[in-house]
């Protein structure tokens, strides 16, 4: 789109001069119409730079009472440390992060483990066998799933799947349980997982699936074995798009997960994420400079990095596919 | 020979292609029973979500839920009159920010800018990161820059909206960028070679060609918005309280909020009072869907 509509550069009149060497610039001097143009565009400009602006904001934010913090806690302390109780007084106040940090990646992995095989196989049902009519039924239907607020879902887990439905099969889980917000969690990111997945096996060209057809593939071979690996890095990115989603949920995991940082295994117990945290601790009447404020946003910060890793690496990885086939 | 003929002679003769074997078709079926398995719990998630909020929240639901304040003592007089009000509110605020900023950098970006420039790249890049950023973070941003700090707000209707217009200004750009993208260069070099300017071409052609996608989009963002607690909870939204707000600088609560404060309350009937508090929230998610639904089918261009 660059340039789309400069007709003559003055890089270009320069380049390309007039008879006999006499250079005519076919850019026009400046008027009230041209200098209001250019306003316009400065501020059209101004507005796209807010969202740099945005995440100055936040980095600075959080970086500020990151380095405050850290004047106060040892950054060994904090990144090794196994014991999480930065709200308790005097010697029972610790503030290793870790019991959190697993806990985000436990209450993810669960999700993930309910998530990843139910949205890539709605995504291959959707991009290789659906037909028409009946993809028209079934995707908005997924795409309902995604637009219903994390709140509901949080309410959900906490008063129907907790105790009617996992208590209903006899599992003896405490009414705060990484179990049951796990598996929530997942049905929370299975539309993203199976929307991403979807683009990236529909953009796979409709070639290779004619090739491995006219070899005698069946059905099931060319979705599995052709377009499968064909959009697999499409398909990652959906993965990565769909934890990164997952880490930085906070609502479900306040009402459902608990609130104790937990380092065990047992999906029975509460376990408590960063985000939760979070939000289980700024209710707005913290006061300023105190240390549970500073923590508020060094644990901001560390999931902050998480995410943006996490993004980072689908967008590379969107960018790959994008480019091999367009 | 006649085409039928010869389709019969075709139909004799063997294929050239190996007999489907049992096991290939075994698995064949069975990967379908699966695939249907996985459509069925999806489904199945979404409809026991939507049984358990209408059976609990239903019997709940009346015209003095919607005008009431919410009670912190007895349910049966409690109502979502402040809460609603807040979130429409919020709504409203967030409108006003995300629409300029986000049609004004979408269109900067597909109509202005040139890629080759580090700093158009730069934006670009950080929108899309911006869109990952968890809206607990968002939350932290508002309570350090828009609640305390800088601006020093408090916690009020004003910060609550700027907070989460700063939350969906990605998901407005990302779609008016789309929308904006799918008018075809031929309406915009027609308006040039007419004589029109940059910016006439874009109010008068491109913009007006757009209308219903971005509207999608802004419809979509905002009720992305309204559906949003953890930001809300972090800057320190109001817990349950029985006045509206009435101003931009009043405490504030919103529906997703009220619902968090029911739900953790030890008495089941507050809790069946959020499964009504949030078939009312859905209500006003699919109004703004069926709108969103209906800008696409009426002013949608087929170019």
């Amino acid at each position: 789109m660059a340039g789309r509509f400069r007709s003559t550069s003055p890089e270009a009149a320069a380049a390309a001069p007039g008879a006999m060497g006499v250079r005519t610039s076919l850019v026009r001097t400046p008027t009230v119409r041209s200098r209001g143009e250019a306003a316009i565009r400065a501020a059209l400009f101004v507005a796209a730079i807010l969202s740099v602006v945005t995440t100055v904001l936040i980095v600075l934010s959080l970086v500020r009472e990151t380095i405050s913090f850290f004047g106060d806690v040892p950054i060994a302390d904090y990144l090794f440390g196994t014991k999480w109780t930065p709200l308790l007084r005097g010697d029972q106040q610790s503030f290793g992060v870790l019991p959190i940090v697993y806990g985000t990646l436990y209450l993810t992995g669960i999700g993930l483990l309910v998530a990843i095989p139910l949205g890539l196989l709605c995504a291959i049902y959707l991009a290789e066998y659906a037909s028409p009519r009946v993809r028209r039924i079934v995707k908005p239907i997924i795409e309902t799933l995604a637009g219903v607020p994390t709140i509901v879902f949080g309410f959900f887990a906490l008063t129907f799947f907790t105790p009617e439905i996992v208590r209903g099969l006899g599992i003896e889980v405490n009414q705060f349980n990484a179990l049951s917000a796990g598996i929530i969690l997942g049905l929370l990111v299975l539309p993203t997982i199976a929307s991403v997945a979807e683009d990236a096996m529909s953009a796979v060209p409709y070639s290779l699936r004619e090739g491995a057809f006219g070899l005698g593939a069946s059905k099931l071979q060319v979705s599995l074995r052709i377009v499968f690996p064909a959009a697999l890095s499409g398909i990652v990115a959906a993965l990565i798009l769909g934890a990164s989603r997952a880490v930085g949920e906070t609502v479900i995991i306040l009402i459902a997960g608990g609130q104790s940082a937990n380092l065990g295994i047992d999906p029975r117990e509460s376990f408590q994420s960063m985000a939760a945290f979070i939000a289980a601790t700024s209710r707005g009447d913290i006061p300023t400079g105190s240390i549970e404020y500073k923590t508020i946003f060094v644990v901001g910060f560390t999931l902050f990095l998480i995410t943006l890793l996490l993004n980072a690496l689908s967008i590379r990885l969107v960018r790959r596919y994008r480019q091999v086939y367009e | 020979m006649t085409g039928a003929q010869i389709a019969e002679k075709a139909r004799s003769k063997p294929s050239v292609l190996p007999a489907p074997n049992g096991r290939d078709q075994l698995y064949g079926r069975l990967f379908r029973f699966a695939m249907y398995a996985a459509l069925f719990l999806a489904f199945l998630g979404l409809g026991a979500i939507l049984y358990d909020v209408a059976i609990s929240g239903a019997p709940r639901l009346s015209t003095d839920f919607l005008t009431k304040f919410p009670s912190r003592i007895i349910p049966g007089n409690s109502g979502v009159q402040s809460a609603l009000l807040g979130t429409l509110y919020l709504m409203l605020i967030c409108a006003v920010f995300v629409i300029p900023l986000g049609v004004a950098t979408a269109v900067y970006l597909e109509e202005y800018a040139d890629r080759d420039r580090w700093y158009n790249r730069l934006v670009e890049v950080n929108i899309q990161n911006l869109a990952a950023v968890p809206s607990v973070v968002y939350g932290i941003l508002g309570l350090a820059f828009i609640v305390r700090g800088p601006l020093g707000l408090g916690n009020v209707l004003l910060a609550g909206g700027i907070t989460l217009s700063l939350l969906v200004l990605p998901v407005v750009i990302i779609v008016a960028r789309e929308a904006i993208r799918a008018v075809p260069p031929s309406v915009r070099e027609g308006s040039l070679a007419l004589g029109a300017t940059q910016w006439q071409t874009i109010w008068k052609q491109v913009l007006p060609g757009s209308i219903a996608g971005i509207a999608t989009g802004v419809i979509l963002a905002l009720s992305r918005a309204i559906g949003e607690t953890a930001p809300l909870l972090v800057i320190g939204a109001a817990a349950s309280p029985r006045f509206n707000p009435d101003g931009l600088l009043s405490d504030f609560t919103a529906m997703p909020i009220q619902i968090f404060v029911w739900t953790q309350d030890p008495n089941r009937e507050f809790v069946d009072l959020a499964a009504a508090a949030i078939l009312v929230l859905m209500i006003v998610l699919l109004l703004m869907n069926s709108i969103a639904i209906v800008l696409r089918n009426r002013y949608e261009q087929k170019w």
